[in-house]
């Protein structure tokens, strides 16, 4: 609340002003990123033992500072709860939110924000105690359900039980902790989330193996970064950061073989992609080499994939709906050219 | 004042023939005082005016420009999201208007809840902390010092916590008088009202309107006779035995829902939260500590002569301190007790960090981030703070006005 109060007063503050200055433009000046990410989902966003912050939506960030300063590493990471994100990312608390996003009309319309793009293809489900031996979702009928306040898992499963007229009690908290808390020691029937977070979240639970999820996937939830509405410069090098990455994946770069690439390669969409040839960095006002800078400092989309979520990592979550689309997914980006 | 030396500082002078003097020349209107300081104030008041419009102005402007949404429409479309506990009804369907409303009577729920039960714990322990008995006033001293000195937040956690999260599953709940305590919640049964309770209620208003005329009776027969008549007695009598003989005699128009356990959860009664119960249990807890002091000092502050000429006309302990020491203390101890219950009511906002839905949970929390209109939603929010706490004191005011009057 008090979070939420202070980004509101920032907001009239700011508002009552004349518009801001460009994004980066500041950014460059202060010599850092200011990155909004969740309080702590292992995947997504997390501080390891060292307080390094590690995840899918951290490698977003990453990449953006690497393009825009030539460093992964100059990003101040400001974790924020689903209620506060938005409101810290119009009153210009943060550059950039990387925090498990739907894209939705209502948020991309009406809250002064936009879109760059779709890091992770998700939808919602529902984690259970398995000794209940339940089945479906239409079992939890009469259910206690815990869910994160301020989020579309909330009205999602609003709609979801209404529709198929299954009675509820929501127990909403504020942040994810508490929530998958609650659920873990009994307060909660279930617990309802995206289920890449879930998955997340259930490698902290007390007996992770105890606990599994209904088979419905009830919601689409498209998870991307989000910038400020009115800066297009700004919109464009968080798109095209990412872009960079899906594109490196599809042309195979990786941080291993980026620098033997870029002596040797005469394919030319690598030289396009390192800023030998083609637009390079400059309708983005940034270095020629932005993107060579991303796949060395991060790596390719792929890379961060299976590091944080995918099979090398305790998710375990299969490429799925996030394999290129060549490759029987949904992750396709516009070619740079 | 100000007008006494305008005139005197334009009289003409030799006043000793006011019949010759020329017809008083109006000032310029720059040289008169009052006209003067009314032109500055309407001046800062003009130009306070344009400050706030165009800060408004302009906010409305960038807000727009940025793709931000304002203005209080949303308040009539459809929430969509559920909430745990309504005192009115609410569904998914309803508006977020209705949040707002369902938040609202949440928040004067528990800050009722709480004034009621700080009131009278802290009037318990701030008396014992006087007794003479030494275990009552040892108890009552480390009452006070534990539970005002831990933070507040952290007492919620602990109810919380530390004490319901580990009551038992539903499956195992703890059984007592038809009701059920378990980790989600106390469930009891619930009342139901069948033909003839209409009666019983009427009973009920009836017999509070006897008292209030039989108080009025009996202050005026003692005035006049000096008689006494046991008003409290017969008020109690009344209240409590006339309802409870109609509804006796009326055959028990009283059925229950037992709740039932189905499924995941009881179903029928009455489910209270352990949200509510935390933090009722908290703020309650807390705040009479405060309040223990403050009827401490009150009671300090009646001179003990007072209670020594009592006792020398010989009054009886109990008439000593119903007589003389509480209407006396009440004046002291007024004020400051007002001030608990509005620190109470703002803290009530503690509830968001346990998932209570009350006001700042549901409307300033989820309504605030489904419709990113923070603007609005916060300044509704903190219109109804300012609101509860303006009628507190109020009310607090109005009452300590009352009491005044009776000084003689
Ligand atoms: N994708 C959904 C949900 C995102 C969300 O907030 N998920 C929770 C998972 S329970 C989370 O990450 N919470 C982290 C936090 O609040 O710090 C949305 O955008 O509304």
């Amino acid at each position: 609340m008090k979070k939420t109060l202070i980004s509101t007063a920032v907001l009239m503050v700011a508002m009552t002003g004349t518009a801001m200055a460009g994004t980066l433009e500041t950014l460059k000046e202060r010599g850092a990123l200011q990155c909004g990410v969740t309080s702590g989902v292992p995947g997504f966003s997390v501080p390891d033992d060292k307080g390094n912050w590690k995840g899918l939506d951290v490698d977003v960030c990453r990449a953006v500072a690497a393009a825009v300063l030539g460093d992964a590493t100059k990003v101040k990471y400001i974790p924020l709860n689903a209620k506060e994100r938005f409101t810290a990312l119009v009153s210009g608390e943060v550059d950039v939110l990387s925090r498990v996003t739907t894209w939705t009309q209502t948020r991309d319309t009406q809250l002064g924000i936009n879109f760059a793009g779709v890091n992770y293809y998700d939808g919602q489900g529902f984690l259970v105690k398995k000794e209940l031996g339940l089945k479906s979702v239409k079992d939890l009928d009469g259910a206690t359900v815990c869910v994160q306040s301020g989020t579309t898992t909330e009205l999602n499963m609003a709609d979801y039980f209404r529709t198929h007229g299954i009675t509820y009690t929501p127990v909403v908290f504020d942040t994810n902790d508490q929530a998958a808390q609650a659920f873990d020691t009994g307060r909660c029937d279930s617990f309802t989330t995206d289920l890449s977070q879930a998955a997340g979240l259930r490698t902290r639970m007390q007996d992770p193996s105890a606990v599994g999820a209904l088979p419905e996937v009830i919601s689409k939830e498209p998870l991307g970064p989000v910038v400020r509405q009115g800066d297009d410069t700004w919109f464009n090098i968080v798109k095209w950061s990412f872009n960079a990455m899906l594109n490196a994946e599809e042309l195979g770069l990786t941080s291993a073989n980026v620098d033997k690439m870029k002596a040797e390669s005469s394919d030319p969409n690598v030289k396009r992609l390192l800023g030998l040839d083609g637009p390079k960095g400059k309708g983005l006002d940034l270095a020629d080499d932005w993107a060579y800078q991303i796949v060395k400092q991060v790596g390719n989309y792929g890379e961060a994939y299976e590091r944080n979520v995918g099979k090398d990592s305790p998710l375990g979550l299969d490429r799925g709906l996030n394999a290129l689309w060549n490759q029987g997914g949904l992750q396709y980006a516009p070619p740079m050219r | 004042m100000s007008s006494d030396i305008s005139n005197s500082g334009h009289k003409p002078d030799g006043g000793s023939a006011p019949q010759s003097a020329p017809p008083l020349s109006k000032p310029k209107f720059w040289n008169d005082p009052k006209k003067r300081s009314l032109l500055f104030q309407i001046l800062l008041l003009t130009a306070l005016g344009f400050v706030f419009y165009t800060i408004i102005e302009n906010t409305l402007t960038n807000l727009e420009q940025r793709g931000m949404t304002t203005g209080f429409d949303f308040l009539s479309r459809e929430a969509g999201f559920g909430i745990a506990m309504s005192l009115i009804d609410y569904t998914e369907a309803s508006s977020y208007g209705m949040t707002f409303i369902v938040g609202l009577l949440n928040t004067i729920l528990i800050a009722v809840m709480g004034i009621i039960a700080a009131t009278i714990l802290g009037f318990i322990l701030g008396v014992a902390r006087l007794s003479d008995n030494w275990l009552i006033a040892k108890f009552s001293a480390l009452y006070i010092e534990v539970f005002r000195n831990i933070p507040l937040l952290l007492q919620i956690f602990f109810w919380y916590y530390a004490v319901l999260r580990t009551l038992p599953a539903p499956r195992q709940s703890i059984e007592f008088l038809g009701s059920f305590l378990n980790n989600r919640g106390l469930i009891v049964p619930a009342p139901v009202p069948e033909d003839g309770f209409g009666l019983v209620i009427m009973g009920f208003f009836g017999a509070i309107v006897a008292s209030w005329f039989i108080a009025r009776w009996s202050r005026k027969r003692q005035e006049l006779t000096g008689q006494q008549f046991p008003v409290i007695l017969t008020s109690i009598g009344l209240i409590v035995g006339v309802p409870l003989l109609l509804f006796l005699f009326s055959g028990l128009p009283l059925g229950l829902d037992h709740p039932e356990l189905k499924g995941f959860n009881f179903k029928g009664g009455i489910t209270v939260i352990p949200e509510l119960m935390a933090l009722w249990l908290a703020l309650s807890i807390y705040t009479a500590a405060f309040i223990a002091e403050t009827v401490r000092a009150g009671i300090l502050a009646v001179s003990h002569g007072q209670t020594e000429a009592a006792t020398a006309l010989g009054m009886s302990k109990a008439k000593t301190l119903r007589l003389i020491v509480i209407p006396q203390a009440m004046r002291v101890v007024i004020p400051p007790l007002t001030s608990q219950y509005l620190n109470l009511t703002k803290n009530s906002s503690l509830a968001t960090a346990i998932g209570y839905p009350d006001l700042v949970n549901v409307f300033a929390g989820t309504t605030l981030n489904q419709t990113g209109q923070a603007i609005e939603v916060i300044a509704m929010t903190m219109a109804v703070y300012l609101t509860l706490s303006l009628l507190t004191s109020f009310f607090m005011n109005w009452y300590n006005a009352r009491i005044q009057l009776t000084e003689r």
